[in-house]
């Protein structure tokens, strides 16, 4: 039983770490507009830059 | 949503066609409706963004180009940020799809000296920020107005409103609820297990109880705050809610295992206080995220409160100033095609005004030195002078506002189901616990026995099941309504809805799809002249007759007379197009119609006929609406006739004409007063006031955004359909709410006696909860089954 005293404040740890990358998300803004974020996702380019502009002109 | 392949745009030239760039029917050749599609089809290609027409969904119709739009003064909304950069908030209406946020992103990412353009679909909002002048931000927003969408600057700080802060904190609470209620579980199974064997030692036992203790008292104290606050507030005004129950079985279940544990007692109870808390904010938080667009609608009026106007100087010269520093007394100037910002009468110039916004008259109204104007009409015609008589929240645009928001705060005195079941539920859950803590206790069995049965009564009777019940039901028919273009903005909607009996329509916009059609045959020589004539005018007549005939160059000068017509000095002499007394046509001139007369040199007058052409479906949709026993009323602002005729096509026979906001306010609550619960369809903002007043409301999405923003539901396309629709889903919704909540009570007629016998462990407390909850959602599910043609 005495590997309780490791295992749990590991997954306690695991845990928390986990909270921790879900309020950096909730705090950069990333579930401020949910409905934008389920449309992104099917760009399938990123932002053009303007240097590719011509390139991608058909 | 999905894009879906639409055709190649380079293909849709032949007539007949549809605009390559808005999919509007043109008749004439050529592949655009209007020369302001063109431009932004241009453009678009020239960004190296064509894929837009690929990858836009088929349904959807992009807004019209309106290149009208001119870019304003915008130093005033320009902030200078800390790293040197420039940004700006604006609301970008007319968004609708993936294809349309990727357009604007992209053609933004696409100019040099942007740092980031982002665009919120919720919520419309675009953060801009650039590098360089200031005079950049002007130029990027007229961008975005080229692409074929209205941007309207704002003042970030009106837009950090209280709701934005409000979701996070949901979601911060819930995440750290998950995060307790799965730890703790998992305690909770070694323990249940463990004891359940006999292998575990009562230290170890201890040992998980601490732990579990050390994860719950935080976990409760930070992500059990909505509900306690809601619940003191409630107890404060001497009334209760659902979040009382909620809060006193929380913390009783916190407190009780926290005494367990000090007296390492065998049963703890934080895993259900942890999951309950958890369960309740994803339902607390689905609800607030139904609500969708929840743009307040104060911010985005007084977004268009604060454009800013040219002030004449003692010294003759001409000033840009916010509308807000003007005095009375003061001399505006108004171009043409500019809003005006404050109430106040004409000094000089004559011109026609857009008076739309402001009482939902179709034809703009002609005006001259001494008539008196309002804060939000549209000059059309040529530049006015006027005295201002009023400003800000004085103007008549400002009482709009101040009515509405009376009528929303009257409105809010609603108290949801939940909350009246609530109402006798808790104190009941209560009074049974206490029962059970006084009858142990006399029947001898220790008080801390008996507390301990006292408060798993209190668990089990805790509304877990009520709490989710309507929740549920709600978020289920919201995305079933989403689906179908209907956006669902007040988490109470449905349930008024349900009780709705009385249905009030507006006319213009709503009944008929608000803008001028060309109705019968014409021929097409003179809609040829007529239409390089209109080109030149900006009036919605004229306007129609180039939607018929965009094909054709504009004739070379053009003169507008306000409120007459136009004339033309062509190659065989003068051409009028305008009113019937404009052009000297004998006979008395009709109110009732929409007519425009063509006089030429060397052939008789002929005359354009125009309609406000009924949505196609508005008949069917009052038909369904009787046959369901509703009653159905018309409220317009528009002159009798025009009232009478759309009365009479499509079988309305209470109608009103000539109403005023506050008129529209007064007749629904004649109504409310008669016990009647009205359902308010209307699209313009002078029926804000009367969609916040009254019991629920719904907007076309076609409408202006300040009556988007005062109506409980807003709905896409031309079709009327979606009001039947969604009285359909209301009741439904209203059925599985009272089957779930009678099942709660079921519920708890088996269960609640079993945990007053004592009988009740944390193990069957949690599988019995968790399961009512779940028996819950799925039932909500079904709603997903009923057919789109539900019965009424």
């Amino acid at each position: 039983m005495t590997a309780l005293l490791y295992l749990i404040p590991a997954a306690l740890f695991l845990g928390l770490l986990g909270l921790a990358a879900f309020a950096w998300a909730l705090r950069s803004g990333q579930y401020d507009d949910l409905d934008g974020a389920a449309a992104r996702i099917l760009f399938d380019d990123p932002a053009i830059p303007p240097q590719r502009n011509q390139r991608r002109a058909r | 949503m999905i894009p879906a392949p639409s055709p190649d745009p380079g293909q849709a030239t032949a007539a007949g066609a549809e605009c390559v760039h808005c999919g509007a029917r043109i008749s004439g050749s050529g592949r655009f409706c209007c020369s302001g599609c063109a431009a932004a089809y241009e453009l678009v290609n020239r960004l190296g963004l064509a894929r837009y027409y690929d990858s836009r969904a088929a349904a959807v119709v992009p807004p019209r180009t309106d290149p009208e739009t001119a870019p304003q003064d915008l130093t005033p909304y320009i902030r200078q940020e800390a790293d040197g950069s420039l940004s700006l908030a604006a609301v970008v209406e007319g968004v609708r799809c993936a294809a349309c946020l990727w357009l604007i992103e992209s053609a933004l990412a696409a100019q040099d000296d942007v740092i980031s353009g982002r665009l919120a679909v919720s919520t419309g909002r675009l953060s801009l920020k650039w590098r360089g002048s200031r005079e950049r931000g002007g130029a990027l927003l007229a961008l975005v107005c080229r692409l074929g969408y209205r941007v309207q600057p704002c003042d970030p700080a009106r837009f950090a409103m209280a709701g934005d802060g409000e979701e996070r904190r949901l979601l911060r609470a819930m995440a750290v609820a998950g995060f307790a209620a799965a730890n703790i579980m998992l305690l909770s199974v070694a323990v249940w297990s463990g004891s359940a064997g006999g292998e575990m030692g009562n230290a170890t036992r201890d040992l998980l109880h601490w732990v579990s203790a050390l994860i719950a008292l935080p976990a409760v104290a930070y992500a059990g705050q909505p509900f306690f606050a809601s619940a003191f507030a409630a107890l404060r005004a001497g009334r209760s809610n659902m979040d009382v129950p909620i809060s006193v079985g929380i913390v009783l279940a916190t407190g009780m295992s926290v005494l367990a544990t000090l007296h390492s007692d065998v049963h703890a109870y934080f895993d259900s206080a942890a999951t309950l808390l958890f369960l309740l904010l994803i339902g607390r938080y689905l609800e607030r995220r139904a609500r969708g667009r929840a743009r307040s609608a104060a911010a985005t009026l007084l977004a268009i409160d604060v454009a800013p106007v040219t002030r004449v100087t003692e010294a003759g010269m001409t000033a840009r100033v916010m509308p807000a520093s003007l005095a009375i007394g003061d001399e505006i100037l108004v171009a043409a095609g500019e809003r005006i910002g404050a109430d106040g009468a004409i000094v000089s110039g004559s011109s026609t005004v857009d008076r739309s916004l402001i009482d939902g008259e179709t034809m703009p109204a002609p005006v001259s030195a001494g008539t008196a104007v309002n804060a939000g009409m549209t000059n059309i015609a040529a530049p006015l002078r006027i005295r201002v008589t009023a400003t800000g929240t004085g103007t008549y645009l400002g009482e709009i506002v101040r009515l509405m928001e009376a009528a929303e705060h009257g409105r809010s005195g609603y108290t949801v189901l939940a909350d009246r079941v609530a109402r006798f539920y808790a104190p009941a859950g209560h009074l049974l616990a206490l029962i059970t803590f006084v009858s142990w206790l006399a029947l001898g069995r220790g008080w801390q026995a008996s507390l301990a049965s006292a408060v798993a009564v209190l668990i089990i009777t805790c509304p877990c099941a009520l709490g989710l019940a309507v929740p549920a039901v709600q978020v289920i028919a919201a995305g079933r309504l989403m689906r179908r273009g209907i956006l669902l903005k007040t988490a109470t909607a449905l349930e008024r809805l349900a009780a709705v009996d009385t249905v009030a329509f507006d006319k213009t916009g709503t009944l008929t799809l608000g803008h001028p059609t060309l109705i019968g045959p014409v021929d097409n020589d003179a809609l040829e002249l007529a239409s390089a004539l209109a080109a030149a005018s900006r009036h919605p007549l004229s306007r129609a007759l180039r939607a018929r005939r965009p094909d054709v160059p504009v004739a070379e000068g053009v003169a507008e007379h306000p409120g007459e017509g136009l004339s033309w000095n062509g190659p065989y002499g003068e051409v009028r197009l305008g009113s019937r007394h404009f052009c000297a046509v004998p006979g008395e001139e009709h109110d009732d119609h929409l007519e425009l007369w063509l006089t030429r040199p060397d052939a008789a007058p002929l005359r354009f006929h125009f309609a406000d052409e009924l949505r196609p479906d508005a008949g069917a949709v009052v038909r369904t609406l009787r046959r369901a026993g509703k009653r159905v009323l018309m409220l317009s602002g528009d002159r009798s006739a025009a009232v009478q005729h759309v009365a009479d096509n499509i079988g309305i026979a209470e109608w009103s004409a000539r109403l005023t906001p506050v008129d529209k306010t007064r007749r629904l609550a004649l109504q409310a007063a008669a016990g009647r619960r009205v359902l308010m369809v209307g699209d313009g903002l002078n029926d804000a006031p009367a969609l916040a007043a009254a019991s629920v409301s719904m907007s076309p999405s076609s409408g202006s955004d300040i009556s988007q923003n005062a109506a409980d539901i807003v709905f896409r396309g031309d079709s009327l359909t979606p009001v039947t629709e969604t009285l359909a889903v209301a009741r439904h919704s209203r059925m599985l709410v009272h089957e779930n909540l009678i099942f709660a009570v079921a519920y708890n007629a088996v269960a609640v006696p079993l945990a007053m016998a004592g009988c009740v462990t944390p193990l069957i407390a949690a599988v019995a909860m968790s399961s009512s909850s779940l028996i819950v959602i799925l039932n909500a599910l079904r709603l997903r089954l009923l057919p789109i043609e539900a019965r009424l």
